[in-house]
């Protein structure tokens, strides 16, 4: 008898209340949104992925993550449906984590009793700046009062709680920064997830950007601040476990780290990616990006699937490449054969690892291949020389 | 058409300084002879001079034969031979030179003499001609033919009473040339029943006919279906045609002693017919060939290298069609482990190695880049063996050299008083030593003696800056002198960058060394370690930069599930890599090296 196959389950609740400038999510604005559509859709796509999944091979839910979009906008009893669903579907381990993204407004804190009673235990907080006149210019609906109300309603309600905030903003210095972060770090969740600016195609901010109006900061004042976070994070008790995100020990983010870890994920919702192992393979699928279609798709066909790529040896490896380094404890060599087929050491240009265990980039035992802060620092020109 | 008497016909050239009216007055002189019509002219003349003619200049000799009814009654003919216009030419120019008893000394009667006349001039006189100076453009307001003619006598050392005062432009006095040259211009000598002598003028291919030889009759005759034979070379060949230029080829019966014309022999390509060269029948040749034959050398070097690795086979059948037609240029395939394939390019100097360049970019659409150019350095080996040296690359170890010696030149250079100082410091810094110093009114003629290594070194464009363009230059080869030369490496993390090594004098080595050396880390971006980019000569490092590590690249954000996007940008990584030249863990784009010599 095999062992079950660990899966995640993501969920993607694609509408927002506005669209903030910053941001390339699969996210659309409706005036009204067809809850009951989308909640229906969402329901048929699960139940007939998990169906062909559980015929394909045993697998346990560890996780489940309400993302989006903005997913607190669905209505509770969406939530709780989809949840009773999944564990139904699915066997579970004992406790899964099952996380939802949610705005600080003050309609959608209204909210979190009933979420927390339709079943999610852990609640994820996009309050990006406890600045008021950055959370303007980031677009953001909420007060930097509301943000601090809804943290700390949010702790009374979930056993666990994160909150996201985006720094290396325009204009900001190391003092400014410092002075934030110490706020945030006080406000005690278990869990934050700490982004740096990052201009996306297609975005408002990419367009300013391109004008000269929109600013980034200097890569040497980006990796200071970088540096500066992890040292405050930890004399908070909080560890950067993986590049942006940072958790006392033992609440780190399961769902997250089964993307970091590369095992088997499923992605329902418009535009939802996957990662599933069936009939041996591994699969890399993509539902229609487009709300809309993509709910047609799922009333004709059951699921709203547009892309299923078998991926290669080499494409997996890529991936748990780029994945696994982003961790602090690295990749487990093991577990990287198991998922790629390849010994970890045949795909690593050895000139160039050697010279990262040498700078300082990367560090080595016999079970496992990590970034070091300096290493992660620089993850995107390292995996472009190393990976082969 | 048969043999012209030698004593109606008058063989010459045009001397003038770019602009000062060279093509105007042969475009009226053509005119005046009728041999074209007002309505031809323009079609005519400037398509058989558009393949020939490059930004101006003409690179290969051309003739035409005018017959011009003259006031003694007499008809003559006469050959005008458009010489080619460059100092890199100096060579084919002799021999244009060679193959006319008399030239026009055109001058701007608003500019006076200038460098490059002056050195055109000399050679006319070398070659024994009678020269007739032409006061050109009289009908400007500016013109000041009493100071030109006065200029004339001091500096060419030639009469100038009679100097001929025209307007090429207008028209005036035309015909006043062409009384000159009938009356001033000795005939050609020579003897039709003698062995043949032809001298070869130039040659160039044709892609109907094959290659043309442009010849001038020094003795004997040839015919239409004689087996000629090319001294040097010792090759034959079947005569198919002869003829002239009017300017349009008009095929003639043979061709006498003192005339001009063209051969066409089945010949396949330019190489095989050596400017100099002298053409004599294979069944009665002449005991000797005519005097001042030299084989074309070139005196300067590039590598030249596609910017896309996929357009090195183009690049080498354009190279192949341009020696088609241009036999003094050289190449062969080279390899340079920062630029990839190309190939090593000789040329006669830098206007040639410009040309060359300019053509493959325009004609054959190529997007090329050039090494910095090198002289031809003679390596004196401990063993006694002497070998030339024109890639940095090849240089032999040092303690197998017992010397070197660089090629000099001797150079003119005329310039407005105003700006003799910065031409004088920019010759000294150049390692120049002077030869004279004189003045031409309000103007300096500066003689020189440079390392021509010096010259390639950007020596043009400083010339031209430092006195707004208002010098005029003009050198020919001065022999080769011992010199302290070093080969200057660049390495970038302690490995040599083939491509950017270069030779120079030790005094200057530094200097430059660190310029290149400060313009790489401008240029290198920021790596994943640490970068040291040196200048070196031998083991001793003499310049040093340090880039440092680039600080922080990485995404924070790794957004849900979406890890194919990640994945693609890492494989649009990867290929990026394929144009990325690996110093041991360092990979540097090969576009800051394209970038680090475009810039010279």
């Amino acid at each position: 008898m095999t062992h079950p196959l660990p899966l995640s389950l993501y969920i993607h609740w694609p509408f927002c209340l506005s669209k903030c400038p910053y941001c390339d999510f699969n996210s659309h604005v409706r005036e009204t949104i067809p809850q009951e559509r989308f909640a229906n859709a969402l329901r048929a796509e699960l139940r007939h992925e998990a169906t062909r999944l559980m015929q394909d091979a045993p697998r346990q839910l560890v996780s489940i993550f309400f993302g989006g979009g903005t997913p607190s906008l669905m209505a509770p009893e969406t939530v709780h449906h989809l949840i009773e669903d999944a564990r139904r579907l699915f066997p579970s381990v004992n406790d899964p984590e099952i996380t939802l993204e949610a705005n600080p407004t003050s309609v959608e804190a209204d909210k979190f009793r009933a979420f927390a009673d339709a079943g999610v235990n852990r609640l994820s907080l996009g309050v990006q700046s406890l600045d008021e006149a950055d959370l303007a210019a980031l677009g953001r609906q909420h007060s930097a009062r509301q943000a601090i109300t809804a943290l700390e309603l949010g702790r009374s309600i979930f056993p666990r709680l994160s909150f996201d905030l985006i720094y290396a903003r325009p204009g900001q210095t190391e003092e400014t920064w410092r002075a934030e972060l110490q706020q945030a770090l006080a406000l005690a969740a278990d869990h934050l997830s700490l982004y740096q600016l990052t201009i996306e195609p297609g975005t408002t901010f990419e367009a300013r950007h391109r004008r000269g109006s929109l600013i980034l900061l200097e890569d040497e004042l980006a990796a200071s601040l970088y540096l500066m976070t992890r040292d405050e994070a930890a004399r908070f008790g909080l560890r950067d476990y993986e590049i942006s995100n940072y958790a006392i020990p033992g609440a780190e983010s399961r769902h997250n780290l089964t993307y970091w870890h590369y095992d088997d994920y499923l992605g329902i919702g418009p535009g939802a990616h996957s990662r599933l192992t069936f009939s041996g393979q591994l699969h890399a699928t993509r539902r229609h990006r487009a709300p809309e279609p993509w709910a047609e798709l799922v009333e004709t066909h059951g699921h709203g699937t547009r892309e299923d790529e078998t991926l290669s040896p080499e494409m997996k490896a890529h991936e748990a490449l780029l994945m696994g380094l982003r961790l602090r404890e690295g990749i487990n060599a093991a577990h990287f054969t198991r998922r790629t087929g390849l010994p970890l050491r045949d795909c690593l240009d050895p000139v160039i690892l050697a010279a990262c265990l040498e700078e300082g980039y990367l560090e080595q035992d016999t079970h496992t291949l990590r970034a070091t802060d300096e290493g992660r620092l620089r993850l995107e020109a390292l995996l472009g020389q190393l990976v082969l | 058409m048969t043999d012209t008497p030698l004593h109606l016909i008058r063989n010459f050239s045009i001397i003038a300084h770019i602009d000062h009216g060279k093509s105007t007055l042969a475009d009226r002189l053509i005119e005046a002879c009728g041999a074209l019509t007002a309505r031809e002219m323009k079609g005519q003349v400037l398509d058989s001079m558009e393949l020939e003619q490059e930004r101006g200049i003409t690179i290969k000799a051309q003739t035409v034969r005018l017959t011009y009814p003259a006031k003694d009654g007499n008809v003559y003919t006469l050959n005008l031979m458009d010489t080619p216009g460059h100092v890199d030419f100096a060579y084919e120019v002799s021999r244009s030179l060679a193959a006319c008893e008399g030239s026009l000394l055109v001058v701007d009667a608003s500019q006076g003499v200038e460098a490059q006349t002056l050195a055109n001039v000399y050679q006319a006189i070398d070659a024994n001609h009678e020269i007739v100076p032409v006061l050109n453009k009289i009908d400007l307001p500016a013109a000041e033919p009493e100071r030109v003619r006065a200029q004339i006598e001091e500096v060419v050392g030639i009469p100038a009473d009679d100097a001929v005062e025209i307007s090429a432009k207008t028209g005036l006095n035309i015909e006043g040339v062409l009384e000159a040259l009938v009356q001033r211009l000795p005939a050609p000598k020579g003897d039709a029943e003698a062995p043949l002598q032809g001298l070869l003028v130039d040659s160039w291919y044709d892609s109907y006919l094959g290659v043309i030889i442009l010849v001038r009759i020094k003795e004997g005759r040839l015919k239409r279906g004689d087996k000629i034979r090319m001294m040097q070379t010792g090759a034959t060949y079947h005569v198919d045609q002869v003829g002239v230029f009017l300017p349009k080829m008009k095929s003639v019966d043979s061709l006498g002693p003192g005339e001009m014309g063209y051969i066409n022999a089945a010949i396949k390509t330019v190489a095989d017919c050596n400017v100099g060269d002298t053409i004599t029948l294979d069944n009665r040749p002449a005991e000797k060939a005519l005097p001042g034959f030299k084989p074309s050398v070139p005196v300067v070097w590039c590598g030249l290298f596609p910017v896309d690795a996929d357009d090195f086979d183009k690049l080498r059948t354009s190279l192949g069609k341009l020696r088609l037609n241009d036999a003094s240029f050289h190449f062969e395939a080279e390899t340079s482990a920062a630029l990839g394939f190309g190939f090593r390019c000789g040329f006669l100097g830098l206007l040639h190695l410009e040309i060359i360049q300019e053509r493959l970019s325009r004609e054959f659409n190529l997007d090329l880049i050039a090494t910095a150019p090198s002289v031809v350095y003679k390596m004196h080996m401990n063993n006694g063996d002497v070998e030339e040296l024109h890639n940095p690359a090849d240089m032999p170890e040092i303690s197998k050299i017992d010397y070197i010696e660089e090629p000099w030149i001797k150079a003119s250079i005329l310039v407005r008083d105003e700006y003799l100082g910065s031409v004088l410091t920019l010759c000294t810094e150049r390692r120049g030593v002077q030869i004279d110093l004189t003045y031409v009114g309000d103007r300096a003629m500066v003689v020189y003696r440079l390392p021509l290594n010096e010259v390639v070194f950007d020596f043009y464009d400083r010339l031209k800056s430092l006195t707004r363009g208002y010098a005029s230059f003009e050198y020919q080869m001065d022999g080769y002198e011992e010199s302290d030369l070093v080969r200057i490496s660049i390495l970038v993390n302690h490995e040599p960058v083939d491509a950017l090594a270069f030779i120079a004098h030790r005094t200057v080595a530094e200097t430059r060394g660190r310029a290149i050396c400060a313009k790489l880390k401008d240029l290198i971006p920021r790596q994943l370690f640490k970068i040291a980019i040196q200048a070196s000569i031998g083991s001793k490092v003499i310049a040093r930069e340090t880039l440092g590590a680039l600080s922080k690249d990485v995404t924070a954000k790794c957004y849900g599930g979406d890890i194919s996007r990640k994945r693609k940008l890492l494989e649009k990584q990867k290929e990026g890599k394929k144009r990325m030249r690996q110093f041991g863990k360092v990979e540097i784009p090969q576009s800051a090296f394209l970038a680090a010599l475009k810039m010279d």
